[in-house]
């Protein structure tokens, strides 16, 4: 959005950091000066020309150019200052004209850093002047504006700066004219090719050869200030950077010349942050091959959207999720209209009196019957052929699955390496419906953990009555919790998930051996009530600092010692060992600890909390429950089928598990915790 | 009321090449209230909404509208309610999607319906339009002007019903008056 200004209209500057372009067809000298608020200039540190470039927020260029950029900052101008005068002179005593009539009308824009231009003006109508006072940055009631002047004086600088009531005004006229020959006796030979850098509206190119000064070296221009010595003919950068001014008629090239110029001068520039990769797009998903015709087309792991394999993954599961979930409402539903149809294709035979004489009744219940049948047939058929699919797509997913999302008894755990990064995912189980047992459908749920867990060791957690013995169910309870904790572990990088245990009455020894043994627990198994008291009363202090520090918007003021890491609490046995108090600190874990990263893994049997209450009802509400034996809890978000989840378990015999957490081990003292 | 295709007539889905329509989409598209200047947020809202309606066996199984964007199966899927409609320039603002292969095997008709939730009538209404569209090509199937179409503020479009082996269409086109396809169902009931 550029505003063309006209003599004497102002616009409002957006920002304090300006560049001013100037372009005249023949080589000016570029200067600014500093006014009060009656435009009086005090001394000549107030003015910035090419012998003295720089002031507080200003820099002009050391040269005469045809070309120039000024750079400013207004927050940077002392609070004195009300007006930023840019001025243009013709340099005396060379061989250029004399006056401003003589050449093309000079072209000035307010640009930003980036180059967007938020005005241009362009000086029209001068005659005999050889200074003009191009554009005023000027404060307004609190604000910068720009407003274009072309206030053009015949008596050259001198009469200009004294007319801004600066006490010197001669003297300092004589002294940037010299500082302009003696810079111009310094410049090199203007190559024979500069005449495109400039604006052919403009007319004049400059006459090419010895003597004729160069396109800016302004200090901020990189390509040229930093080499000052001979350039061959047409070296990109010294023109490049300058020429470009839109803006002005007849002038098509210019906008396409900053990226020519631009790559000449030393290859494209490359934006991307070094170090930051998301952003690049992702590399496309595994393609899948060209479907025979008349058959479904072959499933290939990673066949979802997503930047990375692990995301695809992800939404492919979720996405073969939703179809089990989908296609088996579609088979329950028929089911249920056949059933209802032909109840009342039956009743209806039964209640015709008629059909209560000879064979008629059975043919029409056979009849019904047979409907039924067909429709039932039909549906399953639809749902085998959608199973078989689901089917063939897992034997592909579930050997690609990275460890997170694999069973304990996937190769990829003899594989394991601690990881870098937290993956986005984790695998709490399986799931599946009893009409498509075939396929088991990985729990995912997303880190970090949003809900703490709830391994439920109650006796009515099994389907079948096996477990009835309420002592294996805790056994089997603390297993599940030690394998979900491991690969908790096991996921998280290096030091940045940490468990902790309260084992009360030291019941769960056995279970919890394999962590213990492998030394990945932050301290031993806390036991009895002095133990409990302890570790709940650090987790407690360790959520207030955090949830302080991060209200008070101070993530730093965090004290040096604190483990920034996931926090985990696995209690065992609850409520043995707990009081009021350590109940109460419990429930508040679990309902801030989320938020600030620590998480909670109860190992309970619901009954045996009785004692407390409702109290605690909130407290298994927020938890997500889990079974350490099959059972269906579960249902799904999109139709509320029940599924019956498995726990993911380590295989019996395996040493899977201890291979990994001794990993985790190592990777943990390597780290120093 | 522009009919392009004729009330009561029926297309197969059938393609020529023996092979069935496995998708269609219904279409719904209107121009939105004009602005009233200063409080413009205040204008009076049009609000069409598009639904569909799975039978079994004349019996209303499931139903697709803008507060069950899927069914239950999965197979007729509405892209998500517009409250004020577009450009009126022949987009749709509203779809609702249906894989004829997916859908259950005991459902047997879908019933596509417009309503006006907003009330206006489809004489107040610029430029509204609902059509069904064959998804695999892209080709305009049954096509009808609501727009000055009289003082109803709905209308029972057009059911795709089973015939044989695939699929066909009917197109119905019979005004009616409700909020939500619940006010409709006396009036979808006969077109079954």
């Amino acid at each position: 959005m550029t505003a063309e200004l006209t003599r004497g209209q102002n616009h409002p500057l957006p920002r304090a950091r300006l560049e001013i372009r100037v372009s005249a067809g023949t080589p000016v000298v570029a200067g600014a000066t500093l006014g009060d608020e009656n435009g009086t200039i005090h001394g000549d540190e107030r003015v910035a020309h090419p012998g003295a470039p720089t002031l507080p927020g200003l820099e002009v260029s050391r040269q005469a150019a045809a070309d120039h950029r000024l750079a400013v900052d207004l927050d940077a101008v002392s609070d004195e200052v009300h007006r930023v005068s840019v001025l243009l002179a013709l340099p005396v005593g060379g061989r250029g004209p004399a006056r401003f009539g003589a050449v093309a009308a000079p072209f000035v824009a307010v640009t930003g850093l980036d180059g967007d231009e938020v005005a241009s003006y362009t000086i029209t109508g001068l005659e005999a002047e050889s200074a003009v006072v191009a554009l005023e940055l000027y404060r307004r009631q609190g604000a910068w504006k720009v407003r274009a002047v072309g206030q053009g004086y015949a008596g050259g600088l001198a009469e200009l700066l004294a007319d801004q009531k600066l006490p010197q005004a001669h003297q300092l006229a004589a002294s940037i004219h010299e500082a302009v020959a003696s810079g111009l006796a310094r410049s090199i030979p203007a190559p024979p090719a500069a005449a495109p850098a400039h604006r052919p509206d403009h007319g004049t190119a400059p006459q090419a050869g010895p003597g004729a000064p160069v396109p800016p070296a302004s200090p901020y221009d990189p390509q040229g200030a930093s080499a000052p010595g001979p350039q061959t003919p047409g070296a990109p950068g010294r023109h490049g950077a300058p020429q470009p001014y839109p803006g002005g008629p007849g002038e098509p090239a210019a906008t396409g010349q900053p990226s020519a110029s631009a790559s000449a001068g030393g290859g494209p520039i490359d934006y991307s942050h070094p170090r930051r990769q998301t952003t690049a797009p992702p590399s496309p998903p595994p393609a899948a091959p060209p479907a025979e015709p008349g058959q479904p087309a072959r499933p290939v792991a990673g066949d979802a959207t997503g930047w990375s394999m692990e995301e695809r993954l992800y939404n492919q599961v979720w996405g073969m999720f939703e179809d089990l979930a989908r296609t088996t409402a579609a088979y329950r539903s028929a089911v249920d209209f056949a059933d209802s149809r032909m109840e009342k294709e039956l009743d209806q035979a039964l209640s015709d009196p008629r059909s209560r004489i000879g064979g008629q009744g059975d043919a029409a219940r056979e009849a019904a019957r047979e409907r039924h049948g067909r429709l039932v047939s039909q549906a399953r058929e639809v749902l085998d052929r959608d199973v078989a699919q689901l089917v063939a797509e897992a034997e592909v997913v579930d050997p690609a699955l990275p460890t997170a999302f694999a069973r304990w008894d996937n190769p990829v755990w003899h594989a394991y390496r601690v990881p870098m990064e937290i993956p986005m995912a984790l695998r709490l189980g399986d799931l599946h419906l009893p009409e498509a047992d075939r396929i088991r459908i990985p729990m995912l749920i997303r880190l970090p953990l949003e809900r703490g867990l709830w391994i439920d060791s109650g006796r009515s957690a099994s389907l079948d009555g096996s477990f009835a013995d309420s002592h294996e169910m805790r056994r089997l309870g603390l297993e599940t919790a030690v394998a979900h904790a491991a690969r908790l572990l096991a996921i998280y990088p290096a030091g940045e998930f940490t468990v902790h245990v309260i084992d009360p009455a030291g019941s769960g020894a056995q279970a919890l051996a394999p962590l213990v043994q492998s030394g990945v627990l932050a301290a031993p198994p806390a036991q009895g009530a002095a133990g409990t008291a302890d570790v709940l009363a650090r987790l407690t202090q360790r959520v207030d600092l955090v949830q302080m520090a991060l209200r008070g918007g101070a993530p730093d003021a965090l004290p040096p010692g604190l483990d920034t890491s996931q926090q985990l609490l696995i209690v065992n046995d609850f409520p043995h060992g707990f009081d009021d108090r350590a109940v109460n600190q419990l429930r508040y874990l679990a309902d801030e600890g989320p938020a600030v990263g620590v998480h909670l893994m109860m190992v309970a049997d619901r009954e045996e909390s009785a004692g407390f209450g409702p109290l605690l009802d909130p407290l298994w509400r927020s938890l997500l429950r889990l079974t350490p034996v099959a059972d269906d809890h579960l249902a799904d978000p999109w139709v509320g089928h029940a599924w019956t989840y498995e726990p993911s378990l380590v295989p019996p015999g395996s040493q899977v598990l201890q291979q990994v957490l001794s990993q985790v081990a190592a990777a943990r003292r390597s780290w120093g915790r | 009321m522009t009919v392009n295709m004729t009330k009561g007539q029926a297309i197969s889905l059938q393609k020529s090449d023996g092979g069935s329509l496995t998708s269609v989409r219904m279409g719904l598209g209107w121009q939105a209230a004009p602005r009233r200047g200063l409080f413009g947020s205040r204008t009076r809202e049009i609000d069409l909404d598009a639904s569909a309606v799975l039978f079994a066996d004349k019996q209303p199984v499931d139903v697709v509208f803008f507060r069950h964007l899927v069914s239950d199966d999965g197979s007729v899927r509405h892209t998500g309610d517009n409250l004020v409609g577009g450009v009126g320039q022949g987009g749709d603002d509203e779809a609702i999607l249906v894989d004829l292969q997916r859908v259950p095997v005991h459902i047997d008709q879908i019933v596509f319906t417009v309503n006006s939730f907003t009330g206006q009538t489809f004489q107040e209404v610029q430029n509204a339009f609902c059509r069904l569209v064959d998804e695999t090509n892209g080709q305009e199937l049954a096509r009808y002007t609501l727009a000055g179409g009289g003082a109803f503020t709905a209308q029972i479009m057009a059911k795709v019903h089973r015939a044989g082996q695939g699929w066909s269409m009917t197109a119905i086109g019979t005004p009616a008056n409700g909020r939500t396809f619940q006010d409709l169902m006396p009036a979808i009931l006969p077109v079954l």
